[in-house]
């Protein structure tokens, strides 16, 4: 009984630590199934966490919070498009100069609005976004194992956590069966035949961003909002780019970016849980190797032992319409 | 608005061009001091007189660009090539371990006059073999070098927790930290140099690595433009389908060009370790990796432009330690956001202003010509 409690607590912490890499993947993948690569996720999740904290400090509704780190988000690929789409820059520089920008005007600001030497202030629960329990927790309480998994596991999770979930199906949708979706997907391998059927390629790739944007601000209310209780500096600490490679590692696909995320986040709710646990027969791992193993394992991917990624064909590359 | 870019005069392209560029970094820089209610120019009057109103102030700032050179010239070359090499954070980082080895095996044993070579030459070692695989990826398997220089900073920096925490770590302390190295892994500073200019140097880490850099840019430079290889990798970087169809070896130009990348950063370990605090110790790369992406765009990769701006870099590091005294609100992290703001603006928005800029120039050469118009254009015929 005791394992299984421990199992089940970690699988419940996995959800929890794969919900912001979840959002940032699908963030991720409407930018880069357009052809816009992005490197800025972590950037403007952590510009999005901010705003969130600090909206929701000074207003005191989680709602508010989200609705800012989603404008202060979009905001940031607005950046990010008006360089790469309309300018033809390098967008990788420019994913990287929204990571700078977010990274030092987050703390800036934080110190000089709240004087918590970067932090925003603590929220109280009312201004987050607390666990729901679902219908039904009470009834199923005594039934033996889908009990425990239906109350710990699937119920008492924030709304974010299964909007999240909800928007994998929701992406796969729009991806595979609207007709927005097959331009999206078209514009990315081909922007060259998207243009010659009288689509606009910068406004396309302009509402991939956007929808990139979205997400990307969800993820950062979620850190702030309803993982934690307010912004701490370099709050994201790499998640946007582990979200990078669970993008890689799902080869830019929903449904597999969803079980990528999942399982970078057992990686780590699982380092958090073996600290000072030695394993029956390996013994203690270390936990640097296990923050590591998500990038170790997407390297091994690129390295052609699972499977091959292939990246969208024109990712990265400016559309240039006399060409 | 989708036509090709027109091409400016040289001097406007090297010269206005991106000085516009940076100017428009720094005024937005400008209004984020005015949002959290300082004055820039107050601000900017601070920086400069504490990155060089005294002698240590001189010396801190040149110590910090000799960071930013090493890793701004380490961009710089891959960019040459094509390949924009994010890694040099962990490429410096992991290439301490050579200096390390050096330091803490031979320290105590050899003079710093033998020991410096030796750990120029397992720093550059260390640095290059940590860019090798990702080069690898990038030459065989077309795996993007960004994706995976950045995977392998994390990598870096787990390791070398890993080794600080455990193997490395000096007995007797909790600090996760190496032993101080002994008298010969320590490198003399440069308190003559700055004397011969009048400045008094008394406590800034200055030191010979700062001659190395400026070596090395100057070897770079050699590199790039006046030798067979440096052809090679230009051509790479310019058009690899031409380079292919001149027969050079794609996989192999990769490789060396991002080992000679990641070798530079390697040695940028050199100076805080050997040069300052004579061991290793956590995080002592602190973002300099990722400054040199700032410096390399900045000086648009030519070694002269690179030291430039690397001492620019070195002056806002230092003069922005300083600010932090008088202007409480004001922290290193200003610098995070500059950095943003130039690596936009001169990186990725380095084009906002040529056609603006394309159209004033040309309307002026109109004006010049105006008497004499068939003239003028007999003459550009």
């Amino acid at each position: 009984m005791d394992t299984a409690t421990a199992i089940l607590q970690v699988l419940d912490s996995t959800i929890r630590l794969s919900v912001p890499l979840l959002l940032a993947c699908l963030a991720g993948l409407y930018s880069e199934r357009a052809g816009i690569f992005d490197i800025g996720l972590e950037g403007k999740m952590l510009a999005g966490a901010f705003a969130a904290g600090a909206a929701a400090a000074y207003s005191g509704s989680a709602y508010i919070g989200l609705l800012a780190a989603v404008v202060i988000s979009v905001a940031l690929g607005l950046v990010h498009g008006f360089a790469s789409i309309t300018h033809r820059g390098n967008q990788i520089v420019s994913g990287v100069a929204i990571n700078f920008i977010a990274a030092g005007t987050t703390v800036i600001l934080g110190q000089a609005w709240f004087q918590q030497g970067g932090r925003t202030p603590s929220l109280p629960n009312d201004a987050r976004f607390n666990p729901i329990n679902l219908p039904g927790v009470e009834t199923l309480s005594g039934v033996p194992i889908i009990g425990p998994i239906y109350s710990e596991l699937i119920s008492g999770h924030s709304i974010l956590v299964y909007l999240a979930f909800l928007l994998v199906p929701f992406t796969w949708w729009v991806l595979y069966r609207t007709r927005f979706g097959l331009r999206l997907r078209a514009v990315g391998e081909n922007p060259a035949a998207v243009d010659t059927a009288g689509i606009s390629v910068p406004w396309l790739r302009y509402r991939a961003v956007i929808c990139c944007g979205v997400l990307c601000g969800v993820a950062g209310a979620y850190l702030a909002t309803a993982q934690g209780a307010g912004f701490v500096k370099d709050m994201t600490a790499g998640k946007g780019y582990i979200a990078l490679a669970a993008l890689i590692f799902a080869k830019w696909r929903p449904v597999q970016a969803m079980f990528a995320c999942l399982l970078f986040g057992f990686l780590d709710a699982f380092a958090i849980r073996n600290q000072g646990h030695p394993l029956p027969l390996i013994g203690e791992v270390p936990v640097q190797l296990m923050q590591a193993l998500p990038y170790i394992l997407t390297i091994v991917l690129l390295a052609g032992f699972i499977g091959k990624a292939i990246p969208p064909k024109a990712g990265g590359v400016a559309y240039v319409k006399e060409r | 608005m989708s036509q090709p870019f027109a091409k400016l005069p040289a001097w406007a392209d090297y010269g206005l061009l991106p000085l516009i560029n940076l100017i428009v970094a720094f005024f937005v820089a400008g209004l984020v001091v005015l949002l959290v209610g300082e004055s820039p120019l107050d601000a900017a009057v601070l920086m400069v007189k504490g990155a060089f109103g005294s002698g240590d102030g001189v010396g801190y700032t040149l110590y910090y660009a000799t960071n930013f050179i090493f890793t701004g010239l380490c961009v710089a070359v891959a960019f040459h090539c094509g390949l924009f090499n994010i890694g040099g954070e962990g490429q410096a980082y992991i290439g301490g371990l050579g200096v390390a080895l050096v330091g803490l095996g031979l320290g105590g044993v050899l003079p710093w006059w033998i020991n410096f070579p030796l750990a120029i030459i397992a720093s550059a070692v260390v640095g290059g073999l940590w860019a090798l695989i990702p080069a690898w990826l990038q030459a065989k398997r077309g795996s993007h070098v960004v994706i995976t220089t950045i995977m392998f900073n994390f990598i870096a920096a787990s390791i070398m927790v890993y080794l600080l925490v455990g193997y490395l770590k000096a007995g007797g302390t909790q600090a996760p930290e190496t032993r101080v190295f002994g008298e010969g892994g320590q490198l003399p500073g440069l308190g003559w140099l700055l004397g011969l200019v009048g400045l008094n140097m008394r406590s800034a880490p200055l030191n010979v690595s700062f001659l190395l850099a400026l070596v090395s840019a100057f070897l770079v430079w050699v590199l790039i433009w006046r030798t067979k290889l440096g052809y090679e990798i230009r051509t790479m970087g310019y058009s690899p389908k031409a380079a292919r169809y001149a027969g050079i070896k794609e996989v192999r130009i990769i490789v060396i060009t991002m080992m000679i990348s990641g070798a530079l950063a390697g040695m940028m370990a050199l100076n805080p370790i050997m040069g300052a605090q004579h061991r290793v110790q956590l995080d002592f790369v602190a973002g300099a990796g990722f400054v040199g992406i700032a410096v390399a765009l900045m000086g648009r990769s030519h070694p002269a432009g690179i030291v430039l701006a690397a001492i620019l870099f070195g002056m806002l590091y230092q003069g922005g330690a300083e600010i932090a005294f008088d202007m409480p609100n004001i922290s290193r992290d200003m610098i995070v956001i500059i950095q943003g703001l130039v690596i936009l603006f001169a990186g990725a928005l380095e084009h906002m202003f040529r056609p603006t800029l394309l159209r004033i120039l040309q309307r002026l050469a109109r004006v010049k010509h105006q008497p004499t118009p068939a003239v003028a254009t007999e003459g550009g015929q």
